[in-house]
Parts: structure tokens; sequence; C-alpha cells
């Protein structure tokens, strides 16, 4: 069986035309134009992958998720989600606003419930550890005004060209899929790259116990010499076709801007997937950080914080290739040294395809890398 | 902060509890145990009385949908 909605509840809000009567006839001083990353919230809300919230967090969520990594109501969840605005951004409780889009498109309509201030750097203390500037979740929360509208999203506009539509699927959707499938352990596997030989070699494992694979690929504003969105939904296309067996796996994208807050994040990922109906989410080295500001393992030692997250994770250590085993090994079922160890480093890998040499087969697929390699710029620039 | 209040438990459960964590990591504290395996249960309660979350026609047309992605 899928796992429950987080919270007991599977949120769906109303969706609507964007030329529906609830977004017209609005002052121009409640309109809220937000950027792409809170849009992608926005319709995460609206969609149920961040069930139970139906809108942005009040002051009382916002403490306790902050000091006990809980909602108000004891619900685990590790990171707030907030609504930012410039205070020069007038309305107030009780006034409903709408958000748009950067071109001015409606989203949604809100509700404010709540208008508060946090303070920034206990937010970045507490979420990310640190509150170096250089960490790009504190940078980006740092650049954040402090100002926070609280709501609920009472009716989400359709968002028609999404180009990923033919791969993005809502909660609801996955769950009756899982369904069809007769799927009762679902394994999620949160990705924002291509895919390498390590990363099949975890999800394989992982499929080694369940009935099902969901390969989750995070799509969304990216950094400069990361891999392109599209190319990232090709590779997994070209992975899937040729080294999986039919009907144990599915692709959907995720859209979500990563927060790059480590072991607070992992439990934020395993929530999103819990709500997609998956009953396992596969969690290794590092996941989610960034630099050096996590411990390896720091994002499979919180798990222990969460008897109750109704997801469960599987830990991985890092494959690579051995070649006195010869084939694919990890720290644990290889007793032999780095030496033999074939491993090559992210930067390394996009200077070989980059200048259009395909990497070996032991790190990456040949059909994975004709992929990317075909496309004339899968790098963001 | 989190807010807490107090419940009652028998003495000699609670020497008993503060036997086992003295021999395991992980544990502050009996309040901390107590606290932990009070959500294993309670969540496990609460699963079991979850309602499903769309009816029959609405997974007619959410199949509808994943057979022209074809997913189905």
């Amino acid at each position: 069986m899928v796992s429950v909605p987080h919270g007991g509840e599977l949120v769906q809000l109303d969706v609507v035309d964007p030329s529906h009567d609830a977004f017209n006839g609005y002052d121009k001083s409640l309109m809220l134009p937000v950027s792409k990353e809170t849009e992608a919230t926005v319709l995460n809300i609206a969609s149920g992958i961040l069930s139970p919230l139906t809108g942005f967090m009040g002051e009382e969520d916002c403490k306790t998720v902050l000091d006990s990594m809980r909602l108000s109501d004891d619900t685990p969840w590790s990171i707030p989600v907030l609504l930012h605005v410039a205070s020069s951004f007038t309305p107030q409780v009780r006034d409903e606003i709408v958000l748009t889009d950067e071109g001015g498109s409606p989203l949604a309509n809100l509700l404010i419930d709540e208008r508060f201030k946090i303070d920034r750097k206990e937010y970045a203390e507490k979420v990310y550890g640190t509150s170096d500037p250089a960490h790009p979740g504190v940078a980006r929360i740092f650049s954040s005004p402090d100002s926070v509208l609280a709501g609920r999203i009472r009716r989400f506009a359709a968002r028609p060209g999404d180009p990923f539509s033919d791969v993005t699927l809502a909660p609801r959707e996955t769950r009756v899929l899982f369904g069809e499938k007769s799927w009762r352990t679902i394994v999620a596997f949160q990705t924002r790259n291509p895919p390498h030989l390590s990363h099949e070699y975890v999800q394989k494992t992982a499929l080694a116990f369940a009935d099902g694979l969901f390969i989750n690929p995070v799509l969304g504003k990216k950094k400069v010499g990361d891999f392109r969105d599209e190319v990232i939904v090709a590779a997994y296309k070209a992975l899937i076709r040729n080294y999986y067996p039919q009907n144990c796996c599915v692709l959907s994208v995720l859209h979500y801007e990563m927060q790059y807050a480590g072991p607070r994040e992992a439990i934020m990922h395993a929530i999103m997937r819990k709500n997609f109906g998956c009953t396992h989410i596969a969690i290794g080295r590092d996941h989610a950080g960034v630099g050096s500001y996590y411990r390896p393992y720091a994002a499979q030692e919180i798990f222990k914080e969460f008897p109750d997250l109704g997801i469960t994770p599987l830990f991985f250590r890092e494959f690579f290739y051995c070649r006195k085993c010869a084939g694919m090994a990890n720290e644990k079922t290889c007793p032999h040294g780095e030496d033999d160890h074939l491993t090559i480093s992210g930067t390394r890998l996009r200077e070989l395809l980059d200048g259009g040499e395909s990497p070996p087969k032991e790190v990456m697929r040949p059909e994975v890398a004709s992929v990317i390699m075909s496309d004339p710029d899968p790098f963001v620039r | 902060m989190t807010k807490y209040t107090t419940v009652s438990l028998p003495v000699t459960l609670h020497k008993r509890v503060e036997r086992l964590i003295a021999e395991k990591e992980g544990f502050k504290s009996v309040s901390d145990y107590v606290t932990y395996v009070l959500r294993e249960v309670v969540a496990m309660h609460e699963t079991e009385k979850t309602p499903a979350p769309f009816t029959s026609k609405d997974v007619e047309v959410i199949k509808s949908r994943l057979k022209a992605l074809g997913y189905i």
C-alpha cells in the first residue's frame, strides 16, 4: 500500500483557468508578482506535494519548524515555507491578494492570515547550520525581505505551456499510477543531475527490495555550469529505455528550488516523496549538501529523530567502479584501495562532455553520454 | 519554542526506562524516550484511519491522463 499523505490528508486545491473571474477586478496594490521559485512552491502546495500545507506558513509554525523541526501540530517538517514580501507591499490581514508570475499572469488567490518578520540570521543558522553568506541558501535568505505574509491559497490558476508537462505528475496521479501497477513498495530517488553509473546502482540496489522505483529529478533554478533541465530529462529517458526492465520505473519531474540545506532538506525531500505515495526514499552521501558545510552522512543521521515520518529512508554509501572487483561496488562491499577505484569529479566529467569526449563507460552509460553530447548546449551558461 | 506538559508514569516503568537509556545512545532523558515511542505509535494509529484521497470518478479522470501520457 502506498504511503498515506503527510499529515493525513492530501491537499488538492481548486485549479481554474487563468481567465477565471476570481483573478479579475483586483486593484494593482493587491497583485504580487513572485519569482519562478515561489511559483513552483505555489504549484507544489496546490497539487499536494507539500501536504498538509494549504498555504504559506504563519509565525507559530515557522517558529516550531525552526526550533524543533515540527509544525505546531507536531507533524514533522524541517524547513519553513514562507512568502517573503517587500515592506512596501501594503495589504494587511484578511485582504485577499493575487499572486502573479513575473509576466503578470495570475497564479493564485491568497487570503492573508498573518504578517510578521523573521530573523534571517536565526533562520540561516537553524536551517543551514551556518550564517556564512557563501552558502547559497544563506545568500538567498539574506537577500530576501524579512517581512513575510502567511495565508491560505484559495484557487490556483492552471499553468499552460510547461515544456515538461508530459513528465510532470501530481501526487494524486502517481498514487493512482502506483496502484495500477500493483506496487506496494515504492522507492523514491531524488536527483539534480543526469545519471552516472553510481546513481544507477543506488537505484537498482533499492529496486531489488521494492516493487517500483520513482525517479524524481528536480528541475528549476540552476547554477552556472549545471546541466540544463532538458538534458537531465533526456538523459534519464535514455537510461530507462536502455537499462531498466519495463514496468519497474516511473520518471516524473519536480519543479523545486534546491535549498542546499543538507540534513534538514533531506527530511523535506522525504516528505514530498511520501506525498507522491512513495514508501521509501534513497538517501546517499552528502544528500542535498553543498561544499563542506555538512558531515558526509549527516543527512542520514537526522532520520533517527523522526520515528513518525511515515516514509522509510534507505541509506547508501557512494558507489564506484573497482578495477579489482571488476564491477560497481561501494565501501561496504569492496575491500580494495582508492587506487583501484575509478572515480571522476563532477568538474572533470563536465570538461569531458563539453569537449565532446565520452566519459569511461564505467562512469556513465554511453547512451546517456551520447544524449548529453548531442545537445548543442547542455550546460547553464 | 516547543511547549511541554507533564504526564504520569508508574515509578517502576520510569526506572526501567532510565536503566534502558543509560545503556543506549540517542536518548537524553526518559521524556525524550517516551516522546519518541509515542510519536511512533501515534503515527501508526493515525495511518490506520486516513481516508482515501479521491473518489472512483477522480480515478477514471486521472487514468485517462496517465494513458494519454503513456504511463499506463
